[in-house]
């Protein structure tokens, strides 16, 4: 239940960014840093899911088949493959991990 | 039909085409996370901003709390209220089209927009790719949260090798440079060693109060990062980064570098 809590608060405060957007004088656009800081924490954020999904494991770390996940989906992203390919490889090289018995 | 000879219609429709179909990911994923369907749907409904999405149900997958998939979720929609504002310069709607175009506001619909040079041909690209995108992303959610509950064990099919694949595609395009290279690293770092430390969850938060200290300090392009999960010009030329800050450019806006203007014609 507080997860739906949480869920619509998120909702909220999703629309909430973008329409203050649409209400803030543009001179605040023009420091640059509000745009940095933006883009900068869309990198770290990107970054931080991708290893926390990849080797965190509850408090620790681990490294099984998701580790080839990201390997496959690395390369795949090389080759220019497009996202929904990029996906299907990682979750193929999951499976066929732990298809190969490495957890 | 007029319409569809419209050169933003066209690459609307596209990038509609394009991002909806990875809806079915991210469907597939919010219920083999621990997501029911309404919840699943709720979030294409309302939230709508894939990267947002994403980032709340990888905290969930991950044993976070509601709250902290709650703040990475915000923290990643901040860059929707910079395209909010630059839309507004750009195509400054009143009434309803505000409030509808703020919803609407996302990476995919900013960047069709900003990458054309004829304003009517702003305004299109916008609603093109804004309503398109909307409508697919819902539908192929639901195919995906339907798919996903029906799977079984998620992991014997590697779904959450999926998510690791998802994250990793939605940062690449964004990773043009060394700055965001070491960015990007730095993050990753700081994530592995705030783990043992800090509940599930929160090691997401403590790399974005990182990210947003080297956005405070450093001094990089001013668009750094805010490339769209998909290119919708990427069939034209490279380097859309200029074109966003081309076309994106704001009234006043000192110095968008290396721009020749004009060039997201």
């Amino acid at each position: 239940m507080s997860l739906w809590i949480w869920l619509l608060v998120a909702c909220a405060l999703a629309y909430a960014w973008k329409i203050v957007g649409y209400f803030v004088p543009a001179r605040f656009l023009e420091d640059p840093r509000t745009s940095r800081i933006a883009g900068t924490m869309t990198i770290g954020l990107l970054a931080s899911l991708t290893v926390v999904n990849a080797v965190v494991s509850g408090q620790g770390l681990a490294a099984d088949a998701r580790l080839g996940a990201l390997a496959a989906a690395g390369i795949a992203l090389a080759l220019r493959a497009p996202f929904l390919v990029v996906v299907i490889a990682g979750a193929g090289a999951a499976a066929l991990l732990r298809f190969l018995g490495w957890n | 039909m007029k319409l569809l000879a419209s050169p933003a219609v066209k690459v609307g429709i596209s990038i509609s085409i394009a991002t909806g179909l990875y809806g079915i990911s991210f469907g597939a994923l919010a219920v083999t996370s621990g997501l029911n369907i309404w919840q699943t749907m709720a979030l294409s409904l309302l939230l709508f901003s894939g990267g947002s999405q994403f980032a709340f149900i990888g905290v969930v997958a991950g044993g976070g709390s509601g709250i902290a998939a709650m703040s990475a979720a915000t923290l990643l929609g901040m860059r929707n209220g910079i395209y909010g504002m630059q839309l507004n310069a750009l195509l400054r709607p009143t009434g309803w089209r505000k409030y509808i175009g703020a919803q609407l506001t996302i990476d995919e619909s900013t960047a069709t927009s900003t990458g054309q040079a004829d304003p009517d041909e702003q305004r299109r690209g916008f609603w093109a790719a804004g309503v398109g995108v909307y409508v697919l992303w819902n539908l192929f959610t639901v195919v995906g949260a339907l798919a996903g509950s029906g799977l079984g064990d998620p992991k014997q099919w590697g779904l959450d090798g999926a998510a690791v694949a998802a994250f990793l595609a939605l940062l690449w395009p964004r990773l043009k440079g060394r700055e965001p290279i070491a960015i990007a690293a730095v993050c990753a770092v700081a994530t592995v060693l705030a783990v043992p430390f800090v509940p599930p969850g929160v090691p997401i938060l403590v790399a974005a109060v990182v990210a947003a200290f080297v956005g405070w300090f450093s001094h990089g392009r001013r668009d750094e990062g805010l490339e769209p999960d998909f290119e919708p010009y990427a069939g034209h030329g490279h380097g859309h980064g200029h074109q966003r800050a081309a076309g994106g450019k704001l009234p006043g806006a000192p110095g968008a570098e290396g721009t020749e203007p004009g060039a997201g014609a």
